[in-house]
């Protein structure tokens, strides 16, 4: 098959460190320093989200309150995608995947649920009670802003996407396999321009709680990412949405656009972990197929887990080329970190750079990367890997 | 053999099923052909204070009185029982070992209210601050409600490859499974991929969130007549539970092996609507989109189509934007459509799956299973909808609708094998 190359004409981030572009470049090269919030949830520690000028990207107050702050965050991102790809007048036919977790539980009716039944002995009485709390307790509409699938349905209304729409669920391997998938369609012509991302809304305690049944929270004001190894590893979760445009080369020059980085290729695969190396061998294979001849750098979803760690370190160690870990500035965003990631490395490519290192085990330097691997060890399962290059760059991509 | 746009052709070589109505394909596959209905009163929990206190729920040996499993678990084990069967058909691979991927359609899952009363209970404390205080090392926890959880264990079982992809489209959601293993054969990125729709959220808080939105039936009294697609007294959709898988393979690959092709997905159509997140655009565009883009897909003409199965929820406003869309696109001479959902409930992340398997049964035995409950018709449906009775029919192609909440709609086009 003729396939297409696929570029990317707009990015859509959002993180503590501020939305867009040039927040994030001003800050990330220059050398900054984490955004945390250490009392909210403590003794955990969130990366927040920065304050929203909602009604830029959600005019209509009526769609806004249909929504919970995560369904808000990616619809907003995703507008900022379709702003910077100056595509709005193309989303009629835009392809949509969503990586999403699940919207925002009511944590006061739950807390009062507990308080009532956790104790209760008799289960017919407490049943039954449970459905007259609920009944009465639930607001109509929030189960809409906790569907999974209506982030990609909000992202419909409001931006008028309607080409396709797809979402995918699994926590860091669900916003990989979102780009491979959107990739790879419209490098067979399957369409033309597709809207991919994800986001977290990490002030949440329904999201601390279900990871921290896995053991991977760190618990505590933050530390560097690579100090807290010592003590075990553990994620701190950040608040974040990124959002890609992206488009066939030939269509994107036949309307203008301006291109931020090549999307040459995107692998990913799902080790069971049945051994330690096993990880770093899947990502090992995958970086055969999508960069045989190796990058210039590297952004890292490492997520602060001590176990992926080991294996991504494993796996760099023969990269051999400088990498740079976000996590330890904006925090672990699970379905919003692979695709911020991949927004990240196009706009260090599209500004011709890189960036400072990000956490003080960070190494190497890369004054002008032609050609960024972006990694994602996924918390639990997942790797996966991302190619982009240069627009101006000659290399011939490689094909995955 | 190639398609009319030169992309291998797509068959299935494999089925399974689990629903209300029986686990496996014969006892489901029959009594739909009997037009019996799998709706009954739930009684594996308390339905006080509930307006809907019936559904089409699949009871699995593991619920105990009072502890009924979790939506996730639920879910994982009619999808296992489904996937096992559908191997055993297709007799692809080896024990653990399938060589393709894994499309899984499933539902959202959460953690739900027995371990939040569990860790309430060991925090000594209901807020969510204790609660995650006691979540340390809960691996029981985690592993069971992280939406990946589902898909690594099959996947881990059937030993299939690469990443699992896990996905929801709402009530269209194993219409987009089945899309997604088809378009991964026909780029050449696997020969052959499982492909998957499963639900158990039969619980009451789903009950309560959908009776809120009003989209449930509350014919309390009389299960096995409230889902009633098309009929002038419908008044909401049934929530059940079910699973289908499908063995999909590259049809050259398949017979080279010597498969036995129960049929193929020759197209598939998709079109996303943003009009309201619960309602379609009176227009009746997203619906018409793709319902025309499966066609074309296919390089079909609307004549071509033999019988539509239905999405035909039961929800006044659903059946009637169906009817519109069928009008729309066949004018005249619509083809006979026919909703499962009469039967067995609207099995929710499931249907898209379940409803392509029963519309290749439907081309396999040459009969289109009925649309029961159906008394009194709406004058507005000017439908053949195959009413009670199922019936013989030449079967060629059929037209298989999914719309979902939030705007995903899919159709699938599923075929005979080419003479």
């Amino acid at each position: 098959m003729n396939r297409k190359q696929v570029v990317i004409t707009g990015i859509g981030l959002v993180s503590a460190l501020g939305e867009g572009p040039d927040a994030h470049w001003d800050a990330l090269s220059a050398g900054a320093s984490p955004v945390v919030d250490e009392t909210s949830f403590a003794p955990w520690s969130v990366h927040p989200l920065p304050a929203l000028s909602l009604d830029k990207q959600i005019p209509k107050k009526g769609d806004q309150r249909q929504m919970e702050p995560w369904q808000r965050l990616g619809t907003y991102a995703a507008g900022l995608a379709i702003d910077d790809a100056g595509a709005r007048d193309l989303v009629a036919d835009m392809h949509l995947i969503v990586a999403a977790g699940g919207g925002e539980r009511d944590f006061a009716l739950d807390e009062q649920v507990n308080a009532e039944l956790a104790h209760a002995n008799d289960p017919a009485q407490a049943g039954a009670r449970l459905n007259e709390l609920l009944s009465t307790g639930l607001r109509p509409t929030l189960f809409l802003a906790q569907l999974s699938n209506l982030l990609a349905g909000n992202i419909s209304i409001v931006h008028g996407v309607t080409g396709s729409s797809r979402t995918f669920m699994g926590e860091e391997a669900a916003a990989a396999d979102a780009v491979r998938i959107a990739h790879a369609r419209l490098a067979e012509g399957r369409g033309e321009i597709a809207l991919v991302g994800g986001a977290l809304t990490a002030q949440r305690w329904d999201v601390l709680l279900l990871y921290r049944a896995g053991g991977g929270v760190w618990d505590g004001p933050h530390k560097p990412l690579s100090d807290r190894l010592a003590s075990g590893g553990g994620m701190i979760f950040g608040g974040m949405s990124g959002f890609l445009v992206l488009e066939t080369e030939e269509h994107a020059q036949a309307r203008g656009a301006r291109v931020l980085a090549r999307l040459d290729a995107v692998a990913t695969d799902a080790s069971h972990r049945a051994a330690p190396g096993d990880s770093a061998a899947a990502a090992r294979a995958l970086l055969s197929r999508v960069a045989p001849e190796g990058v210039d750098a590297v952004i890292s979803g490492a997520t602060g887990t001590a176990a992926a760690w080991a294996e991504e370190e494993a796996f760099l160690r023969e990269v051999k080329a400088p990498f740079r870990r976000p996590a330890n500035l904006i925090g672990h965003g699970v379905e919003g970190a692979f695709t911020a990631h991949v927004a990240l490395a196009a706009l260090a490519l599209s500004r011709g750079g890189f960036y400072a290192p990000m956490d003080p085990a960070d190494a190497g330097e890369a004054p002008s990367p032609d050609r960024i691997l972006v990694t994602g060890f996924g918390q639990w399962r997942g790797e996966a890997l991302a190619v982009l290059s240069r627009p101006s760059s000659s290399r011939k991509a490689e094909n995955a | 053999m190639r398609d009319h746009l030169g992309r291998p052709l797509v068959a299935v070589t494999g089925i399974g099923a689990v629903t209300s109505l029986g686990f496996g394909v014969a006892e489901s596959w029959s009594r739909l052909l009997a037009g019996q209905s799998g709706i009954r009163r739930i009684t594996r929990f308390p339905t006080d204070h509930l307006k809907t206190t019936i559904a089409g729920c699949v009871d699995l040996p593991e619920d105990r009185a009072g502890e009924p499993l979790t939506s996730p678990v639920r879910v994982e084990r009619m999808a296992a029982v489904a996937i096992e069967e559908a191997l055993a058909e297709a007799a692809i691979g080896s024990k653990g070992s399938f060589p393709g991927p894994l499309f899984l359609g499933m539902p959202p899952v959460e953690v739900e209210w027995p371990p939040r009363f569990d860790l309430t209970r060991q925090a000594g404390a209901p807020t969510y601050a204790a609660m995650t205080g006691a979540a340390r090392n809960r691996k029981d926890i985690y592993e069971t409600f992280l939406f990946g959880g589902v898909g690594e264990r099959l996947s881990a079982r059937f030993g299939t490859r690469g990443a699992p992809i896990s996905l929801t489209t709402a009530c269209a959601t194993g219409a987009s499974a089945i899309q997604l293993g088809v378009e991964a054969i026909q780029r050449g990125e696997c020969e052959a991929c499982i492909a998957l729709g499963a639900d158990g959220s039969v619980h009451a808080e789903a009950l309560i969130r959908f009776s809120l939105l009003s989209a449930l039936s509350t014919r309390n009294d009389t299960p096995e007549k409230a889902s009633r697609p098309f009929e002038k007294a419908r008044d909401g959709f049934v929530m059940a539970e079910g699973a289908a898988a499908l063995v999909l393979e590259d049809y050259d690959a398949a017979r080279a092996r010597g498969a036995t092709i129960i049929g193929l997905v020759s197209g598939c159509g998709e079109r996303a609507d943003n009009f309201h997140r619960t309602r379609s655009n009176p227009d009746g565009r997203a619906i018409l989109g793709a319902m025309k883009n499966a066609l074309a897909d296919a390089g079909l003409e609307p004549g071509e189509v033999s019988y539509v199965n239905a999405h035909g929820t039961g929800t006044p406003e659903n059946d009637k934007m169906e009817n519109f869309g069928m009008r729309a696109i066949f004018g005249e001479n619509a083809p006979p459509i026919s909703s499962n959902k009469s039967m067995i409930g609207h099995t929710l992340s499931a249907a898209g799956a379940l409803e392509a398997v029963f519309s290749l049964l439907a081309i396999r035995d040459q009969r289109l299973p009925p649309t029961i409950n159906y008394d009194e018709p709406d004058p507005s449906i000017t439908l053949d909808v195959v009413p009670n009775v199922a019936r013989d029919a030449s079967v060629r192609h059929v037209l298989s609708n999914s719309f979902g909440f939030g705007g995903q709609n899919v159709c699938l086009v599923l075929s005979g094998e080419p003479a």
